[in-house]
């Protein structure tokens, strides 16, 4: 197909468009209105204890999930893709649930789950307070983000093959070795990417956390419920722009270790 | 030494294997000849233990392995698509078997160096896989099954992802590396050339069960059944029978060929038939024929022969075989 070049120019340009007025004004937006008063304003912002809580929390919730979903994920990854058992297809369909239902709903569903009343309510007899407690906020992060491993890694499983793994084997490495050093080798970038998408979302996370959280500052915020209480509750504005700001930055930062990871990756 | 014995294996409604026995001497080189699907890939994979058996023992050099992992077996195993470990260096791969058994630094970087020598990959240690020609990462596969000292070598089909000039190359090299390290190899292919050309011993196999074993000039002289001449080598069927192109003699006179051809017993008889095309292909040339029957065979001549014939399309001539080659009449095969 050949197109003209001003048809060229016009839909580049349009999609251009779409994607500055959609993704970059918005963002620059709030990094202009958090740097607007200064530098100085916005790191005393993001010093406040509330707001030092609130990061500490957050990255605490990721620290958790982070290596319970790249332990299960892998290992569902293994199931769905090596395994040959019946209900392999429902399987398939719960790990893509996530994706599916609003986070929301997964925070109802957990108060249901783990309020008092509920089936598992009885835990918080015995002193351990999941539903307005770090476990409720740890459990609904882990639901949201289940897919990311097992979706990352599952191609990538397929894509190697079981060879590699029975010459380890032929060569006397044993189920475990063989895991360590020629599956888990090969599937390392599947799982970075994984693992990336989950920190990402970890830290992102709102609709399920608020649900099961007390929303104390200083206690129980985790960065994004920070954003909405300095912003809805508080009335200070700014305060919502530099923790929306902080929050970006980890994004971001998270995204430019993927880039740089991805750029060692192709040049060797 | 490998002996096989009463090997079954079903995947199911489809036998792979239907009651195999078979023995591999000590030191030799034996091809596993047989078309896809005939069960040579799952023998072969069943002697590693990469495959378990429905029934049926294998036993290694006097030990019954039938039930041992194939870490435990001592075998080495070279796969059709090198099965390289891409995330490790030549020198990587070679060494894991030594690695994985805990040998000492010094011995392992020894052993590595002398086996890429052998395999001709020296100077290819820092190299990853993906830098290395399908040819040389097959070597490097070898060299890898061979670091840990196997009883018996297990190759499934070697050089079958290879181009034709590689795969020749390869397998004399294979042959040349065999007589110098005396492993006893077992090389699956389905390709016949290759089996005549490295093995001293072939077992075809058909339909999950062999069909016949011995060397290379006996199957291919006094193979057991239609299926084995076939399979090894090229036929003819002339007057209902099968033939080897190069054992069809053709005259110009009914009388000359009927004179020759009662030398010989057990024989279809004269076939009178036309010449259909006269192919020159070097050293040989290649009569298509179409006998007064309509069926179509070809015949092989020498140059020589076929130029005191002075051949040409549209002639009729008149054959007859100078060997007879009646599966049902040769010596019994060698199978057990």
């Amino acid at each position: 197909m050949t197109t003209t070049t001003p048809a060229r120019l016009g839909l580049r340009t349009v999609a251009l468009g779409y994607l500055v007025l959609l993704v970059a004004v918005p963002i620059a937006l709030i990094l202009w209105r958090s740097f607007e008063p200064g530098v100085g304003a916005f790191v005393e912002s993001v010093r406040t204890p509330a707001a030092l809580a609130a990061l500490n929390l957050s990255l605490l919730i990721v620290a958790i999930v982070v290596p319970l979903n790249v332990v299960f994920g892998v290992g569902t990854a293994l199931a769905l893709v090596r395994g040959r058992f019946p209900g392999k297809g429902l399987l398939q369909a719960v790990v893509d649930l996530p994706f599916a239902v609003s986070p929301i709903v997964v925070g109802v569903a957990l108060i249901l789950l783990w309020g008092s009343g509920g089936w598992f309510g009885g835990v918080e007899g015995l002193g351990l307070q999941v539903i307005f407690g770090l476990p409720g906020m740890v459990i609904a992060t882990l639901f949201v983000t289940l897919p990311f491993v097992v979706r990352e890694v599952e191609p990538v499983l397929h894509e190697i093959g079981t060879e590699q793994e029975q010459a380890a084997s032929t060569l006397g490495a044993s189920s475990w070795q063989t895991f360590w050093r020629i599956t888990l080798p090969a599937i390392r970038w599947g799982l970075t990417y994984g693992v990336v998408l989950t920190i990402a979302r970890a830290l992102g996370e709102f609709g399920a956390v608020i649900m099961v959280s007390s929303g104390f500052p200083g206690v129980s915020q985790t960065l994004t419920l920070l954003v909405h209480s300095r912003y809805i509750d508080d009335h200070n504005a700014y305060g919502a722009y530099a923790a929306a700001t902080l929050l970006m930055g980890l994004a971001v930062a998270t995204l430019l270790g993927m880039t740089l990871l991805d750029r060692k990756r192709s040049t060797r | 030494m490998i002996t096989v014995t009463g090997a079954r294996k079903s995947y199911g409604d489809f036998t792979a294997l239907d009651d195999v026995s078979l023995e591999i001497p000590a030191g030799t080189l034996t091809a596993l000849l047989g078309p896809s699907g005939s069960g040579k890939s799952t023998l072969l994979r069943a002697i590693a233990g990469l495959e378990g058996l429905d029934g049926g023992r294998v036993v290694i050099g006097g030990r019954d392995v039938t039930g041992v992992p194939p870490q435990k077996r001592g075998i080495g195993f070279v796969f059709q698509h090198y099965a390289a470990f891409k995330h490790m260096t030549v020198r990587d791969n070679v060494a894991f078997g030594l690695t994985i058994r805990k040998r000492p630094k010094a011995e392992i970087a020894r052993k590595v160096d002398d086996l890429l020598e052998i395999v001709g990959l020296d100077g290819f240690q820092h190299r990853y896989p993906a830098q290395l020609s399908g040819g040389q990462r097959q070597r490097m596969a070898l060299a890898r099954a061979l670091a840990v000292d196997p009883e018996v070598l297990l190759l499934d089909e070697p050089f079958g992802a290879l181009d034709a000039k590689v795969r020749a190359d390869l397998r004399q090299w294979l042959r040349r590396l065999h007589d110098e390290v005396h492993v006893t190899t077992v090389l699956v292919t389905h390709d016949q050339e290759e089996a005549l050309d490295v093995a001293d011993r072939i077992a075809v196999l058909n339909k999950g069960r062999i069909e016949q074993v011995g060397d290379p000039v006996a199957l291919y002289d006094r193979p057991a059944n239609d299926f084995v001449m076939s399979f090894l080598g090229s036929v003819a069927r002339l007057g209902g029978q099968l033939v080897r192109p190069h054992d069809i003699a053709l005259h110009r006179t009914r009388e000359r060929a009927l004179q020759l051809d009662a030398r010989v017993g057990g024989s279809p008889g004269v076939i009178e038939a036309v010449v259909e095309r006269v192919v020159r292909l070097g050293f040989e040339v290649r009569v298509d024929l179409r006998a007064d029957t309509g069926e179509r065979f070809a015949a092989q001549l020498t140059r020589a022969e076929a130029d005191a014939l002075a051949l040409q399309a549209g002639d009729t001539v008149f054959a007859h075989t100078v060997q007879a080659v009646n599966p049902a009449e040769a010596e019994p095969a060698l199978a057990i």
